[in-house]
């Protein structure tokens, strides 16, 4: 990565590592294990299925914390520490600093979910070599299936929408408010499909359109949950994969776009 | 080197206070007894309501009921077991399993294709009361909920079967069920001759042991394997106990005193003491009877499906 977005993105990285947000890998490799340990006892043979259910669902709630409380202070951090003088007055645009920033805490999101991917591999590949043959057999899936890294793709694709929004918000807003803002974005993201039946029980036209509109307007996130499907093995084909991956792109970049048109107005003054 | 120590001390103070801490908890305890724990309750009924909280990780919130449940089941179970009286069992919270179709309900909507969910839950929900909730219907909408969820899962369709064979005897249904699931596609060719022998034998222990070699063959895991080995087993030892018998019923046809294995021995009516498949030896009462001891792993005997009346009969 090289240019002014490169660098602020790499900086984002190394600070996410300084502050040690790498360490809930940690937890996320302590909980498998724990967690590969008990379930057994607890599950009647199920404990493959449910390791592979913690396992994707951590990895969505991890990322959803680090997306939001790391996203929300990206560039409030800076505005509050007084640090953006400095930094505006070196070579940079405005909009250098609010990409780099996304892309640097996307990267950190990245890193994140591949070692905790690599990690659920290893917990699953020792519970295949513990398990019964016969027990094996009976399993839905196997348990190193390669299918999980379509429900972990998408689970990056929503946390990358998740982050933008974020960092939308943390452009104009205290770090407080653009937590709660985000999280009801994600909530209502999440059950986004809910208002798309609603004008089904309404019967006024405005209220009809307004939450059509407000329907095409929230982040459709239901979209990218296909952890179930994934575990139980009910194949997620290659085109829903990449309408997912555009959707996320396009949301992605009005996001940052609005970031950056209202960030590019602010007066620090 | 002093910070070392300094960490040491304050390593060693921080684990004296809470040893302290779990100390004084234990005479809290001690003098304050908790309360008992209260009686199982489902704070959510709903299977939408659930899905809704759940905000997205429904599956993961199914595997935590499905853990519920098998706590609650096996509690239950475990209680019941160890009462000696009815009115022991009469006491033990929940005795009745009131929650377990709630529990196994909610668990499959979060996850509708819950496969063991459906499979498991419908055993516990069918065998009659202590073992289970003694409730075949609600075994039956189960397995039916899995079905509308996975149309093509031909093992749903023999559990229903096997509900209908074993708890409510309508061996009717159950050979349209067994009929039903051998046509789908991809199941296993017994299924066809399950039905037909269901419908000629149903309650015979020839169409027993080929309805448990069924389960046997179609079990997903451990648990089921090895419970259907128990039931074949149980049937072995109920053929030999019909042999003995026959031996015993002989022997005292032909004047011997029949209330010991010794005087059988003895009188060259059997050649030892018999024991069953488990090498429990079988017990001889004073009347006569030859049963299987309540030492053996295999007692009791499961209470054998009421014969079907032949087709002839009005």
């Amino acid at each position: 990565m090289t240019g002014p977005i490169g660098i602020v993105a790499l900086n984002v990285f190394r600070e996410s590592v300084r502050d040690k947000v790498l360490y809930n890998l940690v937890f996320f490799a302590i909980l498998l294990m724990g967690a590969s340990y008990l379930i057994g006892q607890l599950t009647a043979g199920q404990d493959v299925k449910i390791i592979k259910d913690l396992g994707l669902a951590a990895t969505s709630i991890f990322g959803l914390f680090i997306a939001v409380f790391i996203g929300i202070g990206l560039v409030s951090k800076e505005v509050e520490k007084r640090s953006i003088y400095s930094l505006l007055a070196k070579p940079i645009e405005r909009h250098h600093l609010v990409v780099g920033k996304y892309l640097g805490l996307v990267l950190t999101l990245a890193v994140n979910l591949g070692v905790m991917a690599i990690a659920l591999f290893v917990v699953l590949a020792y519970l295949r070599y513990v398990a019964d043959p016969n027990a094996a057999a009976g399993w839905d899936r196997p348990a190193l299936d390669p299918r999980l890294l379509e429900a972990f793709l998408l689970t990056f694709f929503e946390l990358a929408i998740v982050t933008a929004i974020a960092v939308f918000f943390s452009t104009f807003s205290t770090p407080i408010l653009s937590a709660a803002f985000t999280f009801g974005f994600f909530v209502a993201g999440r059950f986004s499909a809910d208002l798309r039946n609603f004008n089904e029980v309404v019967t006024s036209p405005v209220s009809s359109a307004l939450t059509t509109a407000i329907y095409w307007m929230l982040p459709n996130l239901s979209q990218f949950d296909v952890r179930a499907q994934v575990v139980h093995g009910v194949p997620v084909s290659a085109t829903y994969m990449a309408m997912s991956g555009a959707y996320a792109l396009l949301y992605i970049t009005a996001m940052i776009v609005a970031a950056t048109a209202v960030f590019a107005r602010r007066d620090f003054k | 080197m002093a910070g070392s120590w300094g960490t040491l001390r304050a390593v060693i103070m921080v684990a004296l206070l809470i040893g302290g801490a779990a100390g004084v908890q234990g005479l809290h305890e001690a003098a304050f007894p908790p309360p008992a724990p209260s009686e199982d309750s489902l704070y959510i009924t709903s299977g939408a309501t659930a899905r809704r909280l759940a905000v997205g990780y429904a599956a993961l919130a199914a595997d935590l009921y499905w853990i519920r449940t098998i706590q609650y089941y096996g509690g239950i179970k475990l209680q019941l077991d160890a009462a000696r009286t009815d009115a022991q069992a009469r006491q033990v919270p929940g005795a009745d399993y009131r929650l377990l179709y709630p529990l196994l309900d909610l668990t499959t909507s979060l996850d509708p294709r819950f496969n063991i969910a459906y499979r498991f839950g419908a055993i516990f929900l069918a065998e009659p009361y202590p073992g289970g909730a003694g409730r075949p219907d609600l075994a039956v909408k189960l397995l039916e909920k899995g079905l509308a969820a996975r149309p093509d899962k031909w093992e749903y369709m023999q559990d229903i079967g096997f509900v209908h064979y074993w708890w409510s005897q309508d061996y009717t249904a159950a050979a349209q069920w067994f009929d039903r699931a051998s046509k789908v596609e991809g199941a296993p060719w017994f299924l066809r001759s399950l039905a037909a022998t269901t419908l000629a034998e149903g309650g015979d222990r020839r169409s027993s042991r080929l309805m448990w070699q069924a389960i046997r063959e179609s079990a997903e895991i451990d648990w089921l394997r090895s419970d259907a080995d128990r039931r074949l087993e149980q049937l072995d030892a109920a053929d030999f106990i019909d042999q003995v018998q026959a031996d015993v019923d002989r022997a005292r046809a032909a004047g011997t005193p029949v209330t010991s294995w010794q005087e059988l021995i003895r009188a060259r009516a059997i050649r030892g003491i018999p024991v069953d498949p488990s090498r429990t030896p079988l017990e001889l009462g004073a009347d006569g009877i030859v049963r299987l001891s309540p030492q053996s792993p295999l007692f009791p005997l499961p209470q054998e499906p009421k014969k079907a009346l032949p087709a002839s009969t009005p």
